[in-house]
């Protein structure tokens, strides 16, 4: 047994979320990403003397909903904070952030691990605005300043110390992805920061209960990097415990490049923030009415659809996973069903087909174009015998996803497709193939009963797909009875 | 030309074609240049003046109506924030900022013609008492120029007093407006916090500060206040209250029976000059036979409302200063070194002295360790003067008292002293900004050293009206 096999690690998660508000958090600027630098920089964003936040309503709508999605009381009357601290990329000198009353409390949100469901504890989440960006490789004398991300509306949602593997986070940050984008709160786009996260990781030996000393690592903008930066730390504490040496409470950040995790900088050096309640804003009194009318506009999550899918079309707990990824591919599979109620059989497409296809064009399902109501057609054509699967995946969908306009039954036809239902057209093809091969319709006679399936495919290949594999099946066997 | 103190006067004139504006605009640009000495302007703006005056005078000769201020020349605290022009807060940390945007009370004033003379001196930042703590000089009382002006609106009081112009506006975070009124003889009026936009107000302490405005008459100040009032998107501490219109109101000729109370702990105070005392004792029986009721009464908390002020106010500077960084804009240090080095220099030679006492206060009550001993207790301390208020304010309609302790005292007097004897000078002021209500000082009196001072009356949240018409009928 090594020595790391003695240990687990313990993991908490901050997760910052750009919410997708047209503007800032408390200014009108835009929020959008990829502008010029200091493109959407009021007065307001810059701080300037005189100026006053003013919070915008479609942020708290998002905090929310997303305490609703995670399990979370909200609280009613809650109150933005200062943070006080200097950075450059930090106009004002404080942040704008929540602190003694978050929006929302303690939630969980439950993941699934392999076959078992795991329940990861939300501490709180709360609203703030984001910083600027300093830009230290743009010059060799200077640093830069970007403003455009300051004040940009983040969610921070707080777990306990619950994970207990890479595995366990990652699952529990895509989880959070995927609901975000069910909530339409926030893009989730890891690349372009608007999902980051400080990952709180210390280890244990099995067994024991206190805490060690953590390591947080900041700001990692991919569920990779999170999973190196969790089996570095994890190797890295054991060895320094092991060794004798002593764990110490420290900021670290991860570098990408090689994999490690490394001492930071400290951006404040004392880390008293002086928090206090912002008095440019009065507090926040939510209603009752107000709660509820966000409540009843929640959309169905993906645990909930998941359920769905397994019991109402008896999906597998795997399909109906696939299928419920996103949003987007959960409706428009809801879609699909209703017009053709085979819902295993549209489920089987959807995955083997109509997915493999977007991966390979690399589009979304929106993106490709295609009615559903038309695709259920198409299925319905398997469904009713009068293209046989193989070809309906191999062949129809190609071409029908080329121009998904078209009408997938004249298509079938047109391509040739569509099955022969005459026993004639059938049986002349299987005379046809044993005519081409006595010699193994006589081995096949004389005992060998595995040479059926080289027959049936040789028959199905010659017919161009259009046999009924049943019917094709049926008939064979009548025929090498003779 | 004539001396006006009242606005109609000119709009009477300007209408009788007895007055041009442009007219009223020389004269009181002389005179600013004649009291150069009293410091009370930073800047002036005399050829933009100018200019907005020949606008006007051509809408008169048209027959066009000006707006409700046509003709008011007024001055603006250095703390207002004014599109395309300087604000410095009388710091040499903003050194040459203009400011990008207009104060939402700066647009409401010129989109009702008044027109803006010049900015005036202040003490930095908005915190003194005496305006010695401004980076250009004090500013000096007119009635006696060894005597300051009072503070922080100093400039404010100081050029409505020497007729530097007809009104000023000032802010007022613990008596700012109503303490140099009370030292300058005129009207000094702070409205319930909320009443006006703080956008574009350079900021001292947020939950204290607003804006106020100082006037020869109680009338001007209601016009004034009518037209700055209001709700703002920009400021979400505004209320949505409605504004009367105070002018018109005031105008209906009612002689209300008024409930006067005042704190026996404010007439006993020790620092309380006898003088003043007993004027106003003279002044409160005077009301009680004119058939008011007059009652004393216990306030026993009084005494925790300067330091619950000052743990609070200055908690709130040590952030709203932090943007003062030299990084942004304005004042930067020249010979830092690097990042630390431009925060340390650029803050230690940017801000007055006074300034720094106040935001390493705030820092440290703000501290953790000591944040429940200082601001935790302070923010008690508010919300219990204000409930006591408040149950005041159902029985009486005004708590009335001295504005200040003493009448304005000599330049350097208390500069050099323990600032805490300063402090204790605001202890009639600050409750109302501890408790959000409307007060005005109303210059009443007269020392017998020469020095004029007020008296100041407090009432209930939102009922301006009420203290405008108490005031028009003490004045009277």
């Amino acid at each position: 047994m090594s020595i790391y096999d003695k240990y687990e690690v313990i993991i908490g998660l901050e997760v910052h979320v750009q919410l997708l508000t047209a503007s800032k958090l408390f200014a009108p600027d835009s929020a959008a990403f990829g502008a010029k630098p200091n493109e959407n920089t009021s007065f307001i964003t810059l701080g300037h003397p005189g100026t006053l936040p003013c919070l915008n309503e479609k942020a708290v709508e998002y905090a929310v909903k997303m305490g609703l999605a995670l399990n979370c009381p909200i609280r009613a009357y809650n109150y933005f904070d200062r943070k006080n601290y200097f950075y450059p990329d930090l106009p004002k000198g404080y942040q704008i952030s929540q602190d003694k009353k978050p929006i929302c409390g303690a939630g969980f949100l439950e993941i699934e691990v392999g076959e078992e469901t795991k329940k990861i504890r939300i501490h709180h989440i709360h609203m703030e605005e984001d910083a600027g960006k300093s830009l230290h490789d743009q010059s060799e004398k200077y640093s830069m300043i970007d403003l455009n991300r300051a004040g940009v509306p983040l969610l921070e949602i707080v777990t306990e110390p619950d994970m207990r593997s890479a595995e366990e986070a990652s699952i529990f940050l895509n989880s959070i992805r995927q609901l975000i984008q069910y909530l339409e709160v926030s893009d989730g786009n890891m690349e372009e920061g608007s999902l980051r996260c400080d990952c709180n990781i210390s280890v244990r030996l099995k067994g024991t209960e206190p805490f060690n000393n953590r390591a947080e690592i900041k700001n990692m903008n991919s569920v990779r990097f999170v999973r190196k930066a969790v089996e570095y730390e994890f190797k890295r504490q054991i060895d320094l415990l092991e060794s004798g040496g002593e764990m110490k409470q420290e900021t670290r950040g991860f570098d990408a490049n090689r994999g490690v995790t490394l001492p930071q900088r400290e951006k404040e050096m004392a880390h008293d923030y002086r928090y206090f309640p912002e008095p440019d804003l009065a507090p926040l009194h939510l209603s009752k009415a107000y709660l509820e009318e966000i409540r009843q506009a929640m959309p169905a999550l993906p645990h909930e659809l998941r359920q769905k899918f397994t019991k109402e079309y008896a999906l597998s707990a795997y399909d109906a996973g696939i299928l419920t990824e996103t949003k987007e591919m959960a409706a428009y599979f809801e879609t699909v069903v209703a017009h053709c109620p085979h819902a295993k059989m549209v489920a089987n497409f959807m995955i083997n087909t109509v997915k493999a296809y977007l991966n390979d064009q690399n589009i979304s399902i929106q993106e490709a174009h295609i009615p559903p109501q038309k695709l259920a057609k198409l299925i319905d054509l398997v469904v009713n015998d009068k293209v046989n699967r193989q070809a309906a995946q191999k062949k129809l969908f190609p071409q029908f996803a080329k121009d998904p306009q078209q009408d997938p039954e004249k298509l079938a036809q047109t391509l040739g497709l569509v099955m022969e239902k005459d026993d004639n057209f059938v049986l002349e093809i299987i005379e046809k193939v044993l005519n081409q091969h006595p010699d193994k319709v006589k081995a096949y006679k004389s005992g060998k009963k595995n040479l059926f399936g080289m027959f049936m495919g040789q028959i199905m290949r010659a017919s161009g797909g259009k046999i009924d594999p049943k019917a094709g099946k049926k008939l064979l066997e009548e025929k090498l009875k003779e | 030309m004539k001396k006006y103190t009242k606005l109609t006067e000119v709009q009477a004139d300007l209408k009788a074609n007895l007055l041009t504006c442009q007219a009223l605009v020389k004269a009181y640009l002389s005179n600013i240049e004649a009291k150069k000495s009293l410091n009370a302007f930073l800047e002036v703006y005399e050829e933009e003046a100018l200019e907005k005056a020949r606008l006007l005078d051509e809408k008169i000769q048209k027959g066009e109506n000006l707006g409700r201020l046509g003709g008011l020349i007024i001055g603006i605290k250095d703390v207002l924030c004014h599109k395309d022009h300087k604000v410095g807060a009388a710091s040499n940390m903003l050194e040459g900022f203009e400011s990008l945007f207009s104060a939402t009370v700066i647009e409401k004033l010129l989109k009702e013609d008044a027109i803006i003379i010049g900015r005036l001196n202040c003490d930095e930042f908005a915190m003194g008492s005496t305006n010695e703590y401004s980076s250009k000089g004090p500013v000096l009382n007119a009635y006696d120029e060894t005597k300051v002006s009072g503070g922080s609106s100093g400039g404010s009081a100081v050029a409505v007093q020497a007729d530097l112009c007809l009104a000023a506006l000032g802010s007022d975070t613990g008596g700012s407006v109503r303490q140099p009124a009370s030292f300058c003889d005129v009207v000094g009026f702070k409205p319930t916090y909320g009443r006006i936009s703080r956008h574009g107000l350079i900021a001292y302490a947020s939950s204290f500060d607003q804006i106020g405005i100082l006037a020869h008459s109680v009338e001007d100040t209601a016009l004034i206040l009518e037209v700055i009032a209001g709700g703002d998107n920009f400021d979400s501490t505004t209320s949505c209250v409605d504004v009367p219109a105070f002018t018109e109101k005031l105008q209906k000729d009612e002689k209300p029976i008024y409930k006067f109370a005042y704190f026996k702990e404010a007439l006993e105070n020790e620092g309380l000059d006898s003088e003043i005392r007993s004027k106003i004792e003279e002044r409160l029986k005077g009301l009680a036979l004119a058939g008011h009721e007059v009652e004393a009464v216990d306030f026993p908390i009084m005494e925790y409302m300067v330091p619950a002020y000052y743990v609070m106010t200055c908690a709130e500077a040590s952030s709203n200063l932090s943007r003062y960084d030299g990084i942004h804009y304005a004042y930067r240090h020249q010979e830092a070194k690097d990042l630390q080095n431009v925060y340390t220099q650029t803050r230690t030679n940017g801000f007055g002295k006074e300034v720094k006492r106040r935001i390493m206060l705030g820092t440290f009550v703000l501290s953790a360790g000591f944040y429940d001993a200082y601001y935790t207790k302070a923010q008690k301390v508010r919300r219990l003067v204000s409930d006591e208020t408040q149950k005041l304010l159902e029985k009486y309609d005004f708590i009335v008292s001295p504005t200040t302790p003493t009448t304005a005292i000599g330049l350097g007097e208390l500069i050099n002293q323990d600032p805490v004897t300063m402090y204790l000078a605001d202890i009639y002021t600050v409750q109302a900004n501890l408790v959000g209500m409307p007060a005005m000082s109303l210059p009443l009196f007269q020392h017998s050293n020469g020095m004029p001072f007020g008296l100041q009356l407090l009432a209930n949240k939102f009922e301006e009206e009420k203290l405008l018409r108490v005031g028009l009928e003490l004045m009277k």
